[in-house]
């Protein structure tokens, strides 16, 4: 099987059924994605499937077809995912940082599709990703300040 | 600068060139200093400081980093006083080694309680400070100068009137060579630079472009990865699967059974969760297959009931409580909670005939490495603990339950294995925090103002199974910690813990431990005697904070900020609480909004924090700002309960957390203190519950005294 991952073609030999999230980490070493749940309910696994933020712990790597993975590995390369990793450092979003790749997929997604969002519409955007350390405050002001950047 | 975990331990491990000031490197022989054969008073400079002909200057992190950012603190202490900038450092964990990193507030090399700044506050600044002195005097014996002419700056040590300078790296072997110094004076906090500053933290910049490598990520050469099914009810036991099933699975390798677990590894997680799916375990569920949640919290209803072990006694409070013309009474309950860090429950190891790695992020490094050399039948000192930062911890890193499972499992394999816990797994065999009951009683007289005041608190202790040494008797201080000693000047008081273990369920610490539980019910039930006496809750604790200044500041500054006493429309209300904890005095404004169909809108924090002397503000506020979030997250919603022996919840669709969109806006509130620091990690979570309450009591007029509250309690007040 095919898969576009980063600008890169990937042949990788695994079963349909295999979410995306495995293949990411433990086929193809790319382990800034990360597992919080396994079932869409956290946002760790966040990637981005032609630009749309999707759960990567429920997607069968047999269904994604042609379409270009993005990973946070390769997501500073896009202006406005550099755009939010800046604001995360800049407004110290991170605590321990394991939810975070997800967060900043969510966000750039977010401000890709919406380039200034409101509150309510990041709150609508990323209330999908849950932080356990409660970065949710710094997490708004980030997006806003990478939205005006 | 950077932290690039594997060029460290890299370089930590081969020495790197040049010397540490001449000493050998201490974190290379844990052991040997362990079973003391260095024995010197307290720890050299070395422990800390690391510093090579080349390359930056290493720190050694004491604290493990879960998130609280602790590693840019302890490296600002220790930088401070050397005069280095932190962009010249590089840090490194600590290995397991109690007789250097052990904490001087708990005794063992743990990170927990909120202690390490505490802890780290003297010994890492004189740690930077004598490294710091052997340094500029090597510079001044190769210069023949008075060593007080010499000054220190980013690094260099100086000699101005000569105009010669000469970088640390190049003085390193020859400082090695000098005696450490005794006692050092340290700066006044005057002359700081970076303490008392915002400083960018340093791990977080691998922590945005997914490079930061957490335990869960490890890759090792010849790794497998497996998943761990355990009886679901503790103290069951493995009585079939169908292994050929499982073996069945595509990328399935092995399959391991204990004797209350069974383990599928594969050439990946998902060829391992697959396979414990088709090895369908089957269990003899043994003795606690009947527990459920009613049982449990009747019998510990029943076991409050008598008198427990008296943490504090003073002026006949049950009498004074007798002859009031007021009495309340009321009982408090908080549920058993779960930990659920982001990052599930994962260990990495290696176990070899000669010797074992192991690959975690624990808050016990040394508890770690003893776990694996029991299981494995290694000495200590044969095992290399290869700490990691964790995605999350509090307090489920304090225990090594899952590196024990996981030794025994990789003992049988020839190869390096990652086993992961499903985030159900995570939930259901989490060990808990406590079950609490609380029985309150206070007396009022006609003023209203308290002339007795009764706590009795029961629950399982976490300290009696974690560190007996800790034990006072049949008290369990952490049980009583909040309770036994308020902020506030009560006249008589009598306070009691019942320690009574649940058939079942283990129990474990919980970020914010003692304060947590006790923050909660002491300040709701001040609010229910604000309420009983008819006084305003902000006014009434005044009242009873006149002999403690700081606790009043904290307080008044939150009143003042959060603008209490406005008109606030129908519906809205604002809670307040005020507690000494970790050593810091905190005060919390919370305003909520309850829709008339019950629904808990969380608008707006208010804190006001002391801290004593701050290390790095905005880790402080960060610190606030995410406790909160935590403990308000508990107090809406967290709630373990049992049936037939199991935990009923096991993902976060079913132990709900707090999302952004319910997150209130959050204001902290510091004040400029030069008492000595406290801890702050833990401080926000105490905050959060006892505000909720009293908050939706404003707003509603309903008292809610058992947590949690989102789950419908409201609605059913």
């Amino acid at each position: 099987m095919i898969l576009k991952i980063n600008g890169r073609s990937y042949d990788v030999d695994i079963q349909p059924d295999m979410p995306v999230l495995w293949v990411l980490r433990d086929i193809l070493g790319l382990t800034g994605t990360k597992f919080g749940c396994g079932i869409a309910q956290c946002g760790a696994c966040t990637i981005h499937l032609d630009g749309q933020a999707v759960r990567s712990c429920v997607l069968p790597a047999g269904g994604v077809g042609d379409a270009a993975i993005t990973t946070i590995e390769a997501i500073g390369a896009l202006p406005t995912g550099a755009k939010v990793q800046k604001a995360w450092l800049d407004r110290e979003v991170v605590q321990c940082g394991y939810c975070q790749s997800g967060q900043i997929m969510s966000a750039t997604a977010l401000l890709v599709q919406t380039p200034k969002p409101t509150d309510a519409e990041i709150d609508a955007a990323m209330a999908g990703n849950i932080c356990r350390c409660g970065t949710y405050v710094r997490i708004r002001a980030a997006i806003h300040e990478a939205a005006g950047a | 600068m950077t932290v690039h975990r594997r060029d460290l331990l890299r370089l930590a491990g081969l020495g790197a060139g040049g010397l540490v000031l001449g000493f050998t490197w201490p974190g290379l022989l844990p052991r040997r200093a362990r079973a003391g054969a260095a024995d010197m008073a307290g720890p050299p400079p070395t422990a800390f400081i690391r510093i090579g002909a080349t390359g930056p200057v290493m720190l050694i992190m004491p604290d493990t980093e879960c998130g609280q950012g602790i590693w840019t603190s302890a490296a600002m202490l220790i930088a401070e006083e050397l005069e280095v900038g932190l962009d010249q450092v590089s840090l490194m964990p600590a290995p397991p080694d109690t007789k250097l990193y052990a904490s001087p507030l708990l005794g063992e090399q743990a990170t927990g309680g909120s202690t390490s700044i505490i802890g780290d506050w003297t010994r890492l600044r004189e740690a930077g400070a004598r490294a710091r002195i052997m340094l500029v005097q090597a510079a001044a014996n190769q210069w023949q100068v008075d060593p007080a002419s010499c000054r220190a700056a980013a690094g260099v040590v100086h000699h101005d009137a000569s105009g010669r300078s000469a970088p640390y790296a190049q003085l390193a072997d020859a400082a090695g060579v000098l005696p450490v110094p005794g006692k050092v004076a340290l700066k006044p906090a005057s002359a700081w630079t970076l303490m008392g500053t915002a400083q960018k933290r340093l791990d977080t910049p691998s922590k945005v472009n997914g490079t930061a490598v957490f335990g869960i990520d490890v890759q090792i050469p010849g790794m497998k990865i497996g998943t761990v099914a355990a009886c679901p009810v503790l103290g069951g036991r493995l009585a079939g699967i169908d292994e050929a099933a499982a073996r069945a699975v595509p990328g399935v390798r092995d399959v391991v059974r204990l004797d209350n677990a069974v383990a599928v590894i594969g050439e990946h997680f998902w060829a391992a969760k697959q396979g414990l799916q088709a090895a369908n375990p089957r269990w003899d569920e043994g003795p606690n297959a009947h527990v459920n949640s009613a049982g449990l919290v009747a019998a510990l209803a029943a076991a409050t009931q008598h008198p427990g072990a008296v943490a504090r006694d003073s002026g006949d409070a049950p009498g004074k409580i007798a002859g009031a013309a007021t009495k309340l009474e009321a009982v408090y309950e908080l549920p058993f909670l779960s930990h659920a860090p982001m990052e599930p429950i994962n260990t990495t190891l290696h176990i070899r005939p000669d010797g074992a790695d192991l690959w975690v992020g624990t808050q016990v490094p040394v508890r770690a490495q003893d776990a694996v050399a029991k299981e494995a039948g290694l000495k200590p000192e044969q095992v290399v603990v290869h700490n990691h930062m964790m995605g999350g911890a509090f307090g489920r890193r304090l225990d090594v339950d899952s590196i024990e499972q996981a030794a025994a499992i990789a003992r049988t394999l020839p190869y390096p294995v990652k086993l992961i816990w499903t985030r159900e797994e995570d939930i259901t065999h989490d060990l808990f925090r406590p079950y609490y009951y609380d029985r309150m009683a206070a007396g009022l007289d006609a003023d209203g103002r308290i002339v007795g005041w009764t706590h009795r608190t029961g629950g399982s202790s976490v300290m009696a199974r974690w560190l007996p040494a800790g034990m006072q008797g049949q008290l369990d201080p952490d049980a009583v910690e909040g309770a036994a000693q308020t902020p506030y000047d009560l006249p008589a008081m009598k306070v009691e813990y019942v320690r009574h273990e649940s058939p079942g369920v283990t129990t474990a610490w919980w970020r914010g431990v003692g304060p947590t539980h006790n923050v909660f019910v002491v300040e709701g039930f001040m609010d229910e005697c604000a309420a009983a006496a008819g006084k305003d809750p902000i006014e009434y604790r005044r009242a009873l904070l006149q002999k403690n200044p700081r606790a009043l500041a904290v307080l008044n500054l939150a009143a003042e900020k959060s603008g209490w006493g406005e008109k606030l429309p129908a519906g809205v209300g604002r809670g307040v609480s005020v507690q000494y904890a970790f050593s810091s005095f905190l005060a919390h404004v919370l305003e909520v909004e309850v829709t008339p169909r019950g629904e808990i809108r969380l608008r707006r924090a208010t804190v006001a924090i002391d801290c004593g002397q701050r290390v790095n503000p905005d880790t402080i506020t960060a610190q606030i700002e995410g406790g909160l979030i935590f403990g308000l997250s508990m107090a809406l919603y967290s709630d373990i309960t049992h049936e037939n022996g199991r935990v009923q919840q096991s993902n976060f669709n079913n132990y709900r957390m707090l999302r952004i969109d319910q997150a209130p806006r959050i204001e902290v509130h510091q004040i400029d203190s030069h008492e000595d620091p406290g801890g702050i990690g833990e401080t926000g979570t105490a905050a959060s519950a006892a505000a909720l309450a009293n908050a939706i009591y404003a707003a509603t007029g309903k008292r809610l005294r058992r947590l949690p509250f989102g789950n419908g309690a409201l609605q059913s007040a």
